[in-house]
C-alpha cells in the first residue's frame, strides 16, 4: 500500500497520487463478501484527468485545474492565504470563529481521533486519511505563512500550488460526521477543520464540487430545487405520487399545497420525490390518516429541504435557511417539520437557530418526533405482523450525533415491527458510523468518486449492516430491511448495496421509516414495501 | 541571589495568572457562533443524557421549560478532569503515560496550594495551623509533592517515548519535545532537591511561606539552597511558559465543552439571543468568491437575503 510518510509529502511529487490502496490492503468484509479477490479495485483515473487536475489520491472530487502560468500558481496560493486569514476574522467568520480557533490551537496530536474515523480505519490505516493529517497541514500553513511563527514550534510545511490544491481535495475525503470530535479528549474538531478548508475554497476561491454548488445550492436557490424541478414540475410529480400511492394502499390522498394557516409546513428533500416517491407518498398517507393540518410549499427552494451550504459554504447555507423560513412565514404555519433528511434537520433546526430571528424564527421539529406522536396517539391502526422481517436502523449523523434525536425513531420501529425483529447495529445511536455519503458524498460521482467512496467511506457502514444481519440466512429468499430515515444516507446505501449486489446476494433491502409505518397500517392494502429493487 | 530567586518566582506566577486570565477572557469574549453541539450533552435532563438524546426529541419543545442538570455536567467533568476518561476510553496506550503525567501535575499543584495555605494561615492565625494540622501537612506535602514529581517525570518520559513512535513522530514539532524535556528537567531538579536536601519539604515550604507573605528573607547559602533556588527558578519559568503553548488546553477545554460541545440553548422567538444575532448579521462580509462578492460593506444580512433567482434580461 502506498501512503505518505510525512505531512510534508503533500507538497511533493506534483501530479502523482499520494496513495494506492488495493482491496487486499483493507480489512475483509464479513460473509458473503469476505473474499478480497471478488472485491473490485478502484478503477484508475484517466491519464487526461491526472494531467489536467490536481491529483491527491486515487480519485478526484472537485476538478481543480492545474495552472498554466507561474502567476496563476502564485495567485492560487495567495488567494488561499487570504481566505485563511478571513477564517480568523470576527466579521467574516463569526459563524465558526470560536470552534475553529479552538481546533487550530489545542490539538495535542494524541491520535485518539484516528481510531474513531471509519475512513482511516477502512483504508487500511492509510496515513493520508488520518483525521489530523489535513488538520496538521492547515495548522502548519497558518502558523508558518500567516502568523510567521517558527516551524520549530508548530511544525514545518512547504507551501505551493500542490499543497493547496491537494489540501482542498483532501477536505473532500472527510464525511464531516464528527465522530472524531466526539472522541477528542480536548474537544478538537477535525471535521470542522475540513469544513473550514472547504469554506476557504468556496467562499474565497470559488472552488466547490459542482454537485454541491453549481448543480446543488445554486440551482436550488435559482430554480427551486437541486433536482432541477420547478414549482410546476414538483406539483405534477406529487400529484402522480398521490395517485400511485393511493393505488398501492387503497387510501385516497391529496397532498395539500400552499395551504395558508396550516399547522405544519412539511419540508421534503426533493431527492425523495425523484428517487424514492414512496417516501413522500407514505408521509402524505400517514399525515392524512392522522388528520394533521399540513401543507407543502411551492415557493422557490421551499419544496426542497436540502441545504448543501451546511457542507461547504456559510453564505449558501444562510440563503437556503432564510428561503425555507420565508416560505413558512408566508404560509403562517405553526411549525416546520423536516422530512427524512438528516442534514436538512441539522441545518434548519440547529445551525440556523443562530440565523433566524423575529417572524422568521418559526419552530422546527423533526418528523421522527411527529411520527412518534402519531403512533403514540393511536390515530392510525397498526398491524406489525406485516413487517415480519429482520430490520436494522441506520442513525443519520446529522440527526443523531449532532442533534440528539435518538429515541423517537426507535419507538416507532418497535411499534410497527414484531417483537424480536428489530436489531441494533454496533455501535449505534450517537456513536454510530456515517453511511459514507455524508457531507455531500452521496451525490458526488465525478470520475471514479463513487468507487472510491464505496471502498473508503461506505465500507464501515456496509460492514455494520452485514454484521447486524449475520444471524440471518444471507440470500434473497430472506429479505432484510435496512431502515435509513435520511435521503442522502439512502442514496449512499442504495449505491453500496448495488455495488456489492447485496440485494441479490444477501437479501439486503433499504428504505425509510415512513415506508415501514405504511407497510404496517391495518387500513392499507398489504405490501406497500414491494421488495423490488429500484 | 536570594532577591533574584524571589523575583523570578513572583514574575513566573504573575505571568502565569495574567496569561491564563488573558486566555480565559479571549475565549469568553469571542463572538457568538452558530450552534455546533455534539451529543451526548452532559447537562441534558429527563434521563436523555444517558443515551445522547436532546430536548429536540420532545413534542413542541419550544413551548416547554428545558430540563438542564448541572449535576449531569459535574458527573462528566469531574471524572474527565481527574482521570482523563475520554483518553482512557479512546486511547488507552497514551493514557498509561498521560494519566500519570497529569496526576503528577495535580499532586504537585495540591502540594503547592497546601504550602501556600500553610504560609498564609501560619502568618495570620498561627494557632490554627499548629498541632494536628501541622502534622497532617507535614505528611501530605512531602507525600503529594514527591509522588507528583515522580509521576510527572515518568509520565513526561513516557509521553516523549510515545511521541517517538512513527504514528506520532511526524506530528510532533521540536517544541513539543522541548516541552516534555522542560518538565523532566524542572521536576527532576525539584526531585533531586527533595532526595538530597529537603526530605521533609521544609525548605521549599519555608520559601513558599515567605513568598505568599512577602517576607523576602535571605535563603542562606550552601548546596541545599542552591538546589532549592534552581528548582524554584526552573519551576517558575515552566509555570510562566505553560500558558503560552498549546498546553493551555486546560483553559481551552472548558470552552470546548461549555461553549461548543454542550452549548445547546435554543434561540426562542423574542428571546434574549435575538439581539446578538441581529448584531452578528450586521457584520460586513469580504469573502471574494463570485457568488458572494463581499466588498466589506455588504453585511451578512445582505448576502443571506440577496435574490438568487434568474433576472429577466429582456426587461
Amino acid at each position: 500500500m502506498k501512503q505518505p510518510h510525512s505531512v510534508k509529502d503533500i507538497a511533493k511529487n506534483a501530479g502523482q497520487s499520494m496513495v494506492h490502496i488495493q482491496p487486499q490492503d483493507q480489512i475483509p468484509l464479513p460473509p458473503p463478501f469476505d473474499d478480497p479477490a471478488l472485491d473490485p479495485p478502484i478503477p484508475e483515473l484517466s491519464d487526461e484527468a491526472k494531467a489536467k487536475y490536481a491529483v491527491l489520491d486515487q480519485t478526484i472530487a472537485i476538478n481543480i485545474e492545474r495552472p498554466e502560468t507561474k502567476e496563476q500558481e502564485d495567485e492560487f496560493v495567495a488567494s488561499f492565504l487570504r481566505g485563511l486569514e478571513k477564517l480568523f476574522s470576527t466579521d467574516d467568520n463569526w459563524t465558526f470563529l470560536q470552534p475553529f480557533e479552538m481546533s487550530i490551537e489545542h490539538c495535542a496530536k494524541c491520535q485518539s481521533c484516528s481510531e474513531s474515523c471509519h475512513i482511516y480505519q477502512e483504508s487500511g490505516q492509510n496515513e493520508l486519511y488520518r483525521p489530523i493529517y489535513r488538520s496538521e497541514i492547515l495548522r502548519r500553513i497558518y502558523f508558518k505563512y500567516v502568523k510567521k511563527a517558527s516551524p520549530k514550534i508548530h511544525g514545518d510545511i512547504d507551501l505551493n500550488w500542490e499543497t493547496v490544491a491537494r489540501l482542498i481535495e483532501l477536505a473532500y475525503r472527510c464525511n464531516l460526521c464528527r465522530r472524531c470530535a466526539q472522541t477528542c479528549p480536548i474537544g478538537v474538531d477535525n471535521a470542522l477543520l475540513s469544513r473550514e478548508i472547504r469554506k476557504i475554497a468556496s467562499q474565497e476561491m470559488g472552488i466547490a464540487p459542482k454537485e454541491l454548488h453549481a448543480d446543488g445550492s445554486v440551482l436550488q436557490l435559482s430554480v427551486g430545487s437541486s433536482t432541477g424541478m420547478t414549482p410546476l414540475i414538483v406539483k405534477d410529480n406529487i400529484e402522480f405520487i398521490d395517485e400511485d400511492t393511493a393505488e398501492r394502499t387503497g387510501i385516497t390522498i391529496e397532498t395539500p399545497w400552499d395551504k395558508e394557516g396550516a399547522d405544519i409546513l412539511l419540508l421534503h428533500n426533493a431527492g425523495e420525490i425523484m428517487a424514492w416517491p414512496e417516501n413522500p407518498g407514505a408521509f402524505a398517507t400517514i399525515f392524512e390518516a392522522a388528520g394533521l393540518s399540513w401543507t407543502l410549499s411551492s415557493d422557490i427552494a421551499a419544496y426542497d429541504a436540502i441545504n448543501y451550504g451546511v457542507f461547504y459554504d456559510d453564505v449558501q447555507f444562510a440563503r437556503a435557511a432564510v428561503a425555507h423560513a420565508q416560505a413558512a412565514k408566508k404560509l403562517k404555519v405553526k411549525k416546520i417539520v423536516l422530512g427524512e433528511c438528516g442534514h436538512a434537520h441539522k441545518a434548519l433546526t440547529v445551525i440556523a437557530d443562530k440565523v433566524l430571528t423575529g417572524d422568521l424564527n418559526i419552530p422546527r421539529e423533526s418528523s421522527m418526533v411527529t411520527l412518534r406522536d402519531i403512533i403514540r396517539s393511536g390515530r392510525i391502526k397498526l398491524d406489525p405482523s406485516r413487517n415480519d422481517f429482520p430490520v436494522t436502523l441506520h442513525d443519520p449523523c446529522n440527526m443523531v450525533r449532532l442533534m440528539g434525536i435518538v429515541s423517537p425513531q426507535r419507538e416507532v420501529i418497535n411499534a410497527v415491527v414484531p417483537e424480536g425483529r428489530f436489531r441494533e447495529m454496533a455501535p449505534h445511536g450517537v456513536e454510530n458510523y456515517c453511511c459514507g455519503g455524508g457531507s455531500g458524498f452521496a451525490i458526488m460521482s465525478g470520475h471514479n468518486f463513487s468507487d472510491w467512496r464505496h471502498h473508503m467511506t461506505g465500507r464501515r457502514k456496509f460492514r455494520q449492516v452485514l454484521e447486524a444481519f449475520a444471524d440471518e440466512p444471507m440470500d434473497q429468499e430472506h429479505p432484510k430491511y435496512l431502515c435509513a430515515p435520511c435521503s442522502n444516507c439512502k442514496g449512499q446505501l442504495r449505491d453500496i448495496i448495488s455495488y456489492y449486489d447485496a440485494w441479490e446476494k444477501a437479501g439486503i433491502y433499504y428504505g425509510g421509516l415512513v415506508e415501514l409505518i405504511v407497510n404496517a397500517m391495518a387500513d392499507s392494502t398489504p405490501g406497500f414495501i414491494d421488495w423490488e429493487w429500484h | 541571589m536570594t532577591a533574584l530567586v524571589y523575583v523570578i518566582a513572583y514574575v513566573g506566577i504573575t505571568f502565569f495568572l495574567i496569561a491564563v486570565a488573558a486566555r480565559f477572557v479571549m475565549w469568553s469574549k469571542m463572538p457568538m457562533h452558530v450552534r455546533w453541539e455534539l451529543y451526548p450533552v452532559a447537562h441534558e435532563g429527563g434521563g436523555r443524557a444517558a443515551y445522547g438524546g436532546s430536548y429536540l426529541e420532545e413534542t413542541d419543545w419550544w413551548k416547554k421549560p428545558r430540563q438542564v442538570s448541572l449535576l449531569g455536567e459535574f458527573k462528566v467533568m469531574v471524572p474527565e478532569i481527574l482521570f482523563l476518561v475520554a483518553l482512557r476510553e479512546h486511547n488507552p496506550r497514551l493514557w498509561t503515560r498521560s494519566f500519570p503525567f497529569h496526576l503528577g501535575l495535580y499532586l504537585v499543584s495540591v502540594a503547592t496550594i497546601l504550602m501556600m495555605a500553610d504560609g498564609v494561615i501560619g502568618a495570620l492565625m498561627p494557632a490554627a495551623i499548629a498541632g494536628p494540622v501541622a502534622r497532617v501537612l507535614s505528611i501530605l506535602v512531602p507525600l503529594f509533592g514527591a509522588a507528583g514529581l515522580v509521576l510527572g517525570i515518568l509520565g513526561a518520559i513516557g509521553l516523549y517515548q510515545r511521541r517517538m513512535v512513527r504514528d506520532m513522530r511526524d506530528y510532533t514539532a521540536p517544541a513539543d519535545f522541548f516541552n516534555l524535556i522542560f518538565f523532566v528537567v524542572a521536576f527532576g531538579v525539584a526531585l533531586v532537591n527533595f532526595l538530597l536536601a529537603d526530605r521533609d519539604f521544609q525548605g521549599v515550604s519555608g520559601f513558599v511561606a515567605n513568598l505568599v507573605t512577602f517576607n523576602l528573607a535571605p535563603l542562606g547559602s550552601g548546596t541545599a539552597v542552591l538546589l532549592l533556588s534552581l528548582s524554584v527558578v526552573l519551576l517558575s519559568l515552566l509555570v510562566a511558559y505553560i500558558p503560552t503553548t498549546h498546553m493551555s488546553h486546560f483553559v481551552g477545554k472548558y470552552f470546548a465543552y461549555h461553549a461548543i460541545r454542550w452549548r445547546d440553548e435554543p434561540n426562542i422567538a423574542g428571546g434574549d439571543q435575538e439581539a446578538s444575532i441581529h448584531e452578528a448579521l450586521q457584520r460586513p462580509v469580504s469573502w471574494s468568491a463570485p457568488h458572494i462578492k463581499g466588498d466589506g460593506k455588504k453585511t451578512w444580512l445582505d448576502v443571506a437575503t440577496e435574490d438568487q433567482t434568474p433576472k429577466d434580461e429582456s426587461s
